[in-house]
């Protein structure tokens, strides 16, 4: 019983600050918004003992890439609303309804996967940072991961060159 | 810690994913701010990493996490550089409405 | 998964006294053991400010508050209703939520974050929430929150001081954060462990091997870190004495980066009266201002006790003998006072560092943290991975070719050659000497002693 009530709150807060995130007339505010969504999903994870993936969520997520965020909203100073110009006006009730057969289109594929799928849980064992680390270098992933290491090189050299002031 | 009966069906963490899902959807078809947009793409992402736990929880596979991982530093990456992109948009134009970058129009 | 399981992940106890049933008792137990913490940080703070404006005193050859209370120990509790006696003005234009909260905010890491630092070996009383498995990731996410607090206050005063404050805070927090993660990555691969309370018994000279089963996690790491981990001297077991040099530099890149994370002078440049007026509080008045004072004080006493866990031993002490807990009240009075010695020590570094560094400029901010800090931590990090692997001989010949290496290169960079010749044509020394404050001489009494009441010349030349 518990764990339905607080996992309702927690998917509460997740969508209310969800439609915040897409709402809200600041970048600053959407971006608080974001924070709280992200800090439930965070939660949603520990409820589904994944500890581990939770608290680099906060960490990479809330931690490092919103503050990165806020910081561009700040340094640009664009905490006033955008500005009137819009010349996609009438498409908002069309992304409305688009984002309404999406939600349809994903529950009705999702309702037919049987419950309960393999019946099997993954161990609670199995979720501490050692698995994961050990299962993170055994052969089947080793690739991707040297492979987003090589990518995250890539991107901070990118970033470097692109904050570089030079005229572009 | 002997394991309790679930009480939470898998259903229900992967229609939390879909209506996030779907509002990073309609946040990036519907604002015009650059970073606001870019923050949808986040939530999408958060929604897609939501149900890749879910998945790994109850298909009883670490995998989902690992993918999880992965996607977090892609998207540590992306949003390094994108805010890069939008920094230098910014210092040309004066502004981050992407309706008025339109000069590729011609 | 039903919610006694859940409450077992935050503050749970693996005793075989309370069956999960009666979850209710391990809650209660949770509240009573989370309030000593909270406590004890909330109830540092008074004294501490008082503390450090007396040693502050000390340090500049003048009194400090001396005049509430006896040595004027009450001076805080004075300010403190002074300040709540005072209007509480929200200004107009300001984005009043995030104006209300931003303090708060401020507060709650540093609260939550004592929840997991154990102060006695005890699994069911030594800590807030002791079976936190990844106690240090957990560590490093609400100090990583910490930082929303400065930028919500900035952005919502609607102040360009205020603003520039939290732009500044933001920016140098996540630059340190980098070397503050890796130092503290450093600690769990010393000790193979990421629960804090395990990462203190790995550290205690005695308790470790006598206690293993008393533990909340194995791992096979664990046995490798024992086997390769050279004795030096009677330090050995505490992390900053651990691989020697690359302990201390990891015990080093941390005090640094704690200090730029709590906005603590050197790096007090979020606050900087002379350029900010105060900063990301400036806005702020009466008992907001005050949380604002309170979170900076607790966020001190809470970073100096992280210190003192990851690197410091925690709970225990250098002499193994000493480490023989029990039931009797030594046992509970020994660990508790260590811990609170280090802290206090750890508080103690932060008035003296106060006052005796210069506050930097803030471009030598960022790139003493990108350029410094960050990549030494990833070189020492390297090189204790290579003691784990090859033993630590090897990773010492590592580290003393890669130090050699770094400064010749910084030897041989262009700015350090400019840097060199502008300080050999203006000589540093000379310029910290003619800044030193004018003294006049005492006054001379007929045996050559100063006087008692240590009168100056000036002070005898008015009378």
């Amino acid at each position: 019983m518990g764990t339905q009530i607080l996992f309702a709150i927690l998917a509460a807060v997740a969508v209310v600050c969800g439609i915040g995130v897409v709402v809200s007339a600041s970048p600053v505010r959407s971006a608080l918004n974001l924070v709280l969504v992200l800090c439930s999903v965070a939660l949603l994870y520990l409820t589904l003992n994944a500890s581990f993936v939770a608290a680099i969520q906060i960490i990479v997520y809330a931690g490092a890439i919103m503050v990165l965020f806020l910081f561009v909203v700040m340094i640009l100073n664009l905490g006033s609303p955008e500005p009137l110009v819009n010349k996609l006006k009438p498409q908002t009730p069309l992304a409305v309804v688009a984002g309404l057969v999406l939600i349809g289109v994903i529950a009705s594929v999702v309702a037919s996967i049987p419950p309960q799928a393999s019946g099997r849980l993954l161990p609670e064992a199995t979720t501490g940072a050692l698995t994961i680390g050990l299962s993170l270098f055994s052969p089947a992933w080793v690739f991707p991961f040297e492979a987003v290491s090589v990518l995250l090189l890539v991107a901070t050299v990118g970033a470097v060159v692109l904050a570089t002031r030079r005229a572009l | 810690m002997a394991m309790a009966p679930v009480h939470i069906p898998l259903f229900y963490y992967l229609i939390v994913s879909a209506i996030l899902f779907a509002l990073g959807t309609i946040g990036v078809i519907v604002r015009r701010n650059a970073i606001i947009m870019f923050m949808c793409i986040e939530l999408m992402l958060n929604a897609v990493n939501l149900s890749l736990v879910a998945f790994s929880r109850y298909l009883s596979d670490i995998g989902g996490q690992l993918m999880v991982i992965f996607v977090m530093a892609v998207a540590a990456a992306e949003v390094a550089v994108g805010l890069g992109i939008i920094v230098s948009i910014f210092r040309n134009r004066e502004s981050i409405n992407i309706d008025t970058l339109d000069v590729m129009k011609g | 998964m039903d919610f006694s399981q859940f409450s077992h992940i935050f503050w749970s106890v693996p005793t075989n006294e309370v069956p999960a049933a009666d979850w209710w008792i391990d809650v209660l137990r949770a509240f009573v053991r989370i309030l000593v913490p909270v406590f004890f940080v909330l109830l540092l703070v008074p004294p501490l400010v008082w503390f450090e404006r007396r040693l502050l005193g000390f340090m500049q050859q003048r009194q400090g508050p001396n005049r509430v209370g006896p040595e004027g120990i009450v001076q805080t509790i004075a300010d403190g209703v002074k300040l709540l006696m005072k209007e509480d003005i929200i200004p107009s234009n300001v984005d009043r939520t995030l104006y209300v909260l931003a303090p708060i905010i401020m507060l709650i890491p540093a609260l939550v974050t004592a929840g997991v630092l154990p102060w006695h070996p005890s699994l069911v009383w030594g800590a807030g929430a002791p079976n936190v498995d990844i106690g240090v990731l957990y560590l490093l996410a609400w100090s990583s929150l910490a930082v929303y607090g400065v930028v919500m206050a900035g952005w919502a005063s609607n102040n360009k001081y205020a603003l520039l404050g939290g732009l500044r805070s933001s920016a140098q927090m996540i630059s340190y954060e980098l070397g503050m993660g890796i130092a503290v990555v450093t600690v769990v691969l010393i000790s193979g462990a990421l629960s804090v309370r395990d990462i203190v018994f790995d550290q205690s000279a005695y308790g470790w091997i006598k206690d293993a089963a008393h533990t909340t996690a194995h791992h096979a790491a664990y046995t490798w870190g024992i086997v390769h981990k050279p004795w030096l001297g009677f330090l050995n077991p505490w992390h900053v004495a651990q691989f020697f040099p690359m302990g201390f530099v990891a015990a080093f890149i941390y005090v640094v980066a704690m200090l730029a994370e709590t906005n603590r002078s050197p790096f007090d440049l979020p606050e900087a009266e002379t350029e900010l007026v105060a900063g990301y509080h400036t806005e702020y008045t009466s008992m907001k201002f005050a949380m604002f004072f309170m979170g900076e004080y607790a966020n001190m006493v809470v970073v100096s006790a992280i210190a003192a866990t990851l690197f410091f031993g925690g709970w225990t002490t250098p002499i193994a003998q000493l480490d023989q807990w029990d039931n009797t009240a030594v046992g509970w009075i020994i660990p508790a006072a260590m811990i609170s010695a280090k802290i206090g020590l750890g508080l103690y570094f932060f008035v003296w560092i106060r006052a005796t560094l210069p506050r930097i400029r803030y471009d030598m901010l960022m790139s003493f943290g990108w350029k410094g800090i960050f990549p030494i931590a990833l070189g020492n990090l390297f090189c204790v991975a290579v003691s784990l692997t090859a033993g630590y001989w090897a990773g010492l010949a590592v580290w003393i070719v890669l130090a050699v290496g770094a400064l010749l290169i910084v030897a041989n960079l262009d700015s350090t050659k400019r840097f060199t010749e502008k300080t050999r044509r203006r000589s540093v020394l000379g310029l910290y000497a003619s800044a030193q404050p004018f003294q006049m001489p005492l006054v001379k009494t007929s045996n050559g002693a100063p006087p008692v009441d240590g009168r100056t010349a000036a002070e005898e030349l008015v009378k």
